[in-house]
Formats: C-alpha cells, structure tokens, sequence
C-alpha cells in the first residue's frame, strides 16, 4: 500500500488520504460500549427474570474471556491453558470462602490475586517460548493444575467439586437469593468494572505496547521496551482478570468444580473469542454471549444434534466474517463512513 | 582496523565510537571491522552502493544483528553487550528503512508508544515538528500515506530525546515535496544523527561529515562538502556524480 501511495503525484495522495474521516475518539466509543453493556445487562434482568442463572453464568464468562483476550487479542499470545487461572481463582476463592472470609468483594480479590500470581509464575516460565511450543506448555500447566485439584481431596473435594461456598450479603446489604437475583446483579457489577478496567488498561502506555509487541517485538526493543517484560506483565493482568471470573464463578454458583481447570474450558474460551472477534476488546464479551446464547437455545430445541448446528454457525462466522461479529461490524461501520457524504 | 574519524570529529566529544566492527546475520558476515566516530552534535552520512552493508551497520548499532567483535560506544559508555531495549534506553533512536509504525495503533497511540514514560504533553513537540501528524492523529497509522509513516516513525523515534538518532533511508520511495519536509523538519534538529540516504546530494548537504562503504568497510570518510565536488570519489565509489 506504501509503494502505490508514495508512487502517486503528492496532491492526489494528500487528496486520497483526506477522504479517510478519522474514527469517533476511543474514549467516546468506550463510554457507548460500557452503556450498552450495563443497559444489555439491565435489560436482560428484566426481560429474561426466569434465566438469571445462566445469565449470571454468561456475564461471569464473559470477564473469563476477556482475560484471554487481553493475551491474545492485544499481545499475539497462543495460549489454551486460560482455564489454569481461571480455575486457580475459583479454587482460591472456594477455599478462602470455606474456611477463611465470606465477603464476596473480598474473595474476588482473593481469587483475582492468585490468578495473578499463578499467571506471573507460569508466564515467566513458559512465555521465553513461541508459537506450539507455547501452546503445549500452556496445556501442560492446565492438565498439572487439575490433577493437582484431583489430588488435594482433602483441600479441593476431588472430582466431587469444592462444595459449600456460601459468601456473606454484598455490602453486607444484599443477600444472595435463590432466584439468582443478587447473583446477577453483583456479576454484571464486575464485568462492568472490569470492562472499564480492561479499556483503561488497552489503552494506556504499557497496553499500547503491548499491541506493539504483537505486531513487531523489534520496533518496541528498538524504541526501549522490553518485549518479554510486556508479556508476561499483560499475562499477569489477564491472569488477574481470569482469576476474578474464576472467584465470581464459586460466588454465584456456590461450588467449584474440576471442569474450571479443563483443556475443554480453555478451548471453549478460544471459541468464543473467535466468535466475537479477538483484539477488540467488546468480541470477548459479544463472542460469549452469542456462543452460550446460541448454545442454551439449540440444546433446549434440539438436545441430540445441537452440536451440529454449533458447528455450521462457527464455520460460519469464521468463514464470512474472520474478525469475528465485532470485527464485521467495525468493517461493515468502515464502509459506511467513508461513503458518507 | 583502526577507527577511521571524518576530519572534523572530535574524539574527545564523540556521541557515537565504533571500533573494528564485525557483524552480519547469523555466521554471514556483512560488517568487516568498521570503525567511526561521530561527534557530539554531529551529522554524519553513511554513503554506498546496495548490499554494502549500510542497513546491517544501523541494525547492528541497535542489537540486531549478531555481533562478532568489535566495540560500540555512546557518550563514552560502552553498549556493546546490550540488547535492542538497553540501547534504546540509553540514548539511541533508530528509524528503520521500512517504516515500522505500528499500522493497528491511531498516530498518537504510536507516539504514546514513542515516550517512554515520559510526559503525554510531550507529543505536542511532535505534532509542532510534524503539523500533518496531528491532522491525522485519531487516523490508522496503517492508513497514513508514506511520507506521513514516515514522519511518524521519526517524531516517535524523537519523543524518546535520543543522543543519537539512526536515520535508515528516510526519504526512500517519498516524493520530492514530502523529501522536502521531512529534511526541513531534520534539519532543525539539533542532536547527533547517522544518515543512510540513497539521495545522495541530499545527504550530502543535510550531514557535515561523510564514510562511504564498500563490502562492509569504510573505504572513505570525511567532510561531505568536499566530497560534493569530488566527481571522482564518488564516481569510484559509488558509480555516480552529482550534477552540478
């Protein structure tokens, strides 16, 4: 593209180049973004009031997804071994829970810190290395965190699942009710937060570099960063983000099971990403609740071929819009622009 | 082999000492023991046919490429075994022959990218230097013309305030009126800066100094006004003369 522009006489590419109109500010964007996930969720309550239970389960994978977006969407890194921290929140939560504090706000943090330092462990080990190899390594830290929760019957529940979690009202204030009403509220709470948090962090020097290093680790040494140091900081954070969804899991649910550190959770996180678009930050969020939408759906109406049909809207999705649904609509709200008057 | 200084270094000043440097890509050597000095303040164009190894001497200079012997010093520190990041930090700004903006970022997010950590007001300075940038500041830096990458790659390589700024074939590909700006806006810098320019009779009035290279050594240096009425010289060395 550089060669056909600079060949051009310089008034006709000043001329081309005025014709791109500039993006609405990314702030701007962000604040819609954020409204329209709390107004969604808020609406949701209301309309879907029977549902509030896998509605919860959708908000809390949406901050699970997008903590692999944080990794793979802004820093390139090919990671299946996301589940490890979720899961190593949502066991840390669960046990804090059972024997420690009961406040909710309190085993978030619980959870979001052992996510991160379990992320700031592992990813100092396995990010020296690329590509498969990086991809293995994750699985293999995921299937050695499993088994350890399988082993520590005593600590985990085993393959029975970490049972009686049972956190203290919000705030002191809101119960969790069987109707799954606080429950939801409180998710939807997190992810907006953490959605706000997420933008703040993308968007700031070291989120910038980070994209940097997914599209040249070169120019970012060369310009005084440390490529490796950035990922494994931004690791770390999604490692935090993850660890949160893994705590507000066994919040809302009240149990943590082994499933929370499976290759199938880490793969099924991947998948929606895709879905949704990854490096947009709103795909994880829009990829999550398409796919558990769709999901949730198509089972009810189908139970013995829903599977297919997941299939046929995958191939779908990524044959017709590889961005992902967010990524077709940017494309799609491009082409508007610039045919607008 | 000994460093050979243009004239009017001062080596007691010098921005930039390299001594006996050999490098290339893996076990292909391309630099064959260059050796140069820059002074403090000082504009030294690096001049030579394709392939002689201009691209790999600025790589090098950065940490690269691989580095079979030699030293490099900036500001009397020796950075030889530093890696890309460290150099940087330590004074060294490198514009690299493709341009590499980061095309995923806005242009202010590539300059944000350029500050290490410094003050985010500082990008004004940029926008000051460069007024288009600013024009185009929320745009794609993927959508930018050439002229615009580049004057982007150079405003971010400059809000990093380098001791030396390593300027890799800036005006490749640009046309006249963009080569007219970029060298405008060069030419109030005011710290050191190592040249790698095709246009020759650009470079040689951009840069008071002037080492020539051929099959990775320097077979020429000194002030670039003489060389710019020295047919001869650069008829030998580089298979080309400067109308007059």
């Amino acid at each position: 593209m550089t060669a056909a522009v600079t060949k051009a006489p310089a008034g006709a590419t000043a001329a081309a180049i005025t014709a791109i109109p500039p993006r609405p500010s990314r702030a701007f964007r962000d604040a819609v973004a954020v409204a329209l996930i709390a107004g969604g969720g808020l609406a949701a309550y209301w309309i879907f009031p029977e549902d509030l239970g896998l509605l919860t389960r959708i908000l809390a994978t949406c901050l699970y997804v997008l903590s692999l977006d944080l990794v793979l969407g802004f820093c390139g890194i090919a990671t299946l071994g996301q589940a490890a921290l979720f899961g190593t929140g949502a066991y840390a939560a669960g046990i804090a829970a059972v024997h420690l504090v009961a406040d909710p706000i309190l085993l978030l943090v619980v959870g979001g810190v052992a996510g991160g330092l379990m992320a700031l462990a592992t990813g100092a080990l396995v990010l020296r290395a690329h590509g498969l190899t990086l991809l293995m390594l994750t699985i293999a830290v995921t299937q050695l965190l499993q088994e350890l929760a399988n082993k520590l019957r005593w600590l985990t529940g085993g393959s029975d699942g970490l049972s009686g979690v049972e956190p203290d009202p919000v705030l002191g204030l809101f119960r969790f009710d069987m109707y799954g009403r606080t429950s939801y509220l409180f998710a939807l709470a997190v992810l907006v937060v953490g959605v706000v948090v997420a933008q703040r962090i993308v968007r700031s020097p070291f989120g910038l570099a980070c994209r940097g290093v997914k599209e040249d680790p070169l120019r970012v040494a060369a310009l005084g960063g440390s490529p490796r140091g950035h990922l494994v900081g931004m690791y770390t954070v999604s490692g935090v983000f993850a660890g949160v969804a893994g705590a507000l899991t066994a919040v809302t649910s009240g149990i943590v099971g082994l499933d929370s550190l499976s290759f199938t959770w880490s793969a099924e996180a991947l998948v929606m990403l895709v879905l949704g678009g990854a490096g947009h930050l709103y795909g994880a969020v829009v990829g999550t609740v398409a796919f558990m939408g769709v999901h949730h759906v198509l089972a009810s109406t189908n139970p013995f071929h829903w599977m297919l049909f997941i299939g046929l809207f995958l191939m779908a999705i990524v044959l017709f819009a590889p961005g992902g649904i967010t990524g077709g609509v940017a494309r799609i709200a491009g082409l508007v622009r610039r045919r607008a008057p | 082999m000994p460093p050979i200084a243009p004239e009017t270094a001062t080596p007691k000043s010098a921005a930039l000492e390299i001594d006996g440097l050999i490098a290339g890509y893996g076990q292909t050597r391309i630099l064959e023991g260059v050796g140069l000095t820059v002074p403090a303040g000082g504009r030294l164009a690096v001049l030579g046919r394709n392939g002689v190894g201009k691209t790999t001497l600025m790589a090098t200079l950065v940490g690269q490429t691989t580095r079979h012997a030699g030293t490099i010093r900036l500001g009397g520190r020796d950075i030889t075994g530093l890696d890309s990041a460290r150099r940087a930090a330590a004074g060294l700004g490198y514009v690299p022959q493709t341009r590499d903006v980061f095309r995923m970022l806005t242009v202010e997010e590539n300059l944000i990218t350029g500050l290490k950590g410094g003050p985010r007001d500082r990008i004004e300075t940029a926008y000051a230097l460069f007024p288009r940038l600013k024009e185009r500041r929320r745009n794609g830096a993927g959508n930018l013309s050439g002229g615009e990458q580049q004057m982007l790659s150079v405003a971010r390589a400059l809000l990093g305030e380098p001791a030396v700024l390593l300027l890799d074939e800036p005006l490749e590909g640009l046309a006249p009126v963009i080569c007219d700006q970029l060298m405008e806006a060069l030419t109030g810098l005011s710290m050191t800066v190592i040249l790698v320019e095709q246009q020759i009779d650009r470079a040689l009035e951009f840069c008071r100094d002037l080492v020539i290279l051929d099959r990775g050594r320097v077979v020429h240096s000194g002030p670039a006004a003489a060389a710019r009425d020295d047919h001869a010289l650069l008829e030998r060395h580089l298979g080309v003369a400067l109308m007059a």
